[in-house]
């Protein structure tokens, strides 16, 4: 049980957007990683958000599986690679903004690195989703650093942001 | 047109930098972005067959999609 949320690092979007986030030389002294997330893509629909670790860009490296809801219809399901979060795309609702949490558990151990995460899109519209998902990257090396990108080579838009906080269960 | 950025945030020290993409990086994302388009298509074609099938199949049994649901619940 998490007894401490640390702040690492945070960033905020300007004017013009960021293809990615890479928040780097993550220090090895917490137990687990939390990254929160408010964001919004710059061009599309509602896109997923990629995660990889330590420059690791083989796929084959990442499993994941997810549920998802669309606010109507059966949820669906299904498995791919490194998506974490969905993220509002730019026909949703104007600033509006999609919340991801992200949760990487012994990031510094040398197991094979297991991820959750959770989020929720706005939209004032007939389609919002809200999606789980578990993923592993297969990796044993601690991960020191954190790429994420959106699916498409989609930008996030201003003022997404992105938080990093270092949790210790001790 | 510039070059799109990514930003780089150095835990150690708080240091940010925004740079912009290498050519091979643009690259990348560029086939990136061909390869996720056609998984899109792929989805959404898919989808359009099993709809397909689907309204088929209830059209050769004579009953209603709510129908349908009700015998699986």
């Amino acid at each position: 049980m998490a007894t401490t949320f640390e702040l690492i690092a945070s960033y905020t979007v300007g004017a013009g957007g960021q293809s990615s986030f890479d928040f780097t030389t993550i220090p090895s002294t917490f137990t687990d990683l939390c990254i929160k997330l408010s964001t919004r893509a710059a061009t599309g629909g509602a896109n997923d958000i990629k995660i990889m670790f330590n420059s690791d860009s083989s796929t084959s490296n990442y499993t994941e599986m997810q549920l998802q809801g669309a606010g109507s219809g059966t949820p669906s399901s299904g498995m791919g690679e490194q998506q974490t979060g969905t993220s509002t795309g730019s026909g949703d609702t104007a600033s509006t903004f999609a919340s991801s949490d992200v949760y990487i558990t012994n990031y510094a151990g040398s197991t094979q690195k297991a991820y959750s995460a959770d989020t929720v899109t706005e939209n004032n519209g007939t389609t919002a989703y809200a999606t789980l998902r578990s993923g592993k990257w297969s990796g044993t090396a601690a991960v020191t650093s954190i790429n994420l990108s959106m699916n498409g080579a989609v930008n996030f838009a201003q003022y997404s942001t992105a938080y990093l906080y270092g949790v210790k269960n001790a | 047109m510039p070059n799109p950025t990514k930003v780089i945030i150095d835990c150690s020290t708080g240091e940010v930098h925004e740079v912009e993409l290498t050519a091979e990086e643009i690259q990348q994302r560029e086939d990136d972005r061909i390869a996720y388009e056609a998984a899109k298509a792929e989805e959404a074609t898919n989808a359009a067959l099993k709809a397909e099938q689907k309204a088929g199949l209830l059209a050769r049994l004579g009953i209603t999609a709510e129908e349908a649901e009700l015998l699986l619940s």
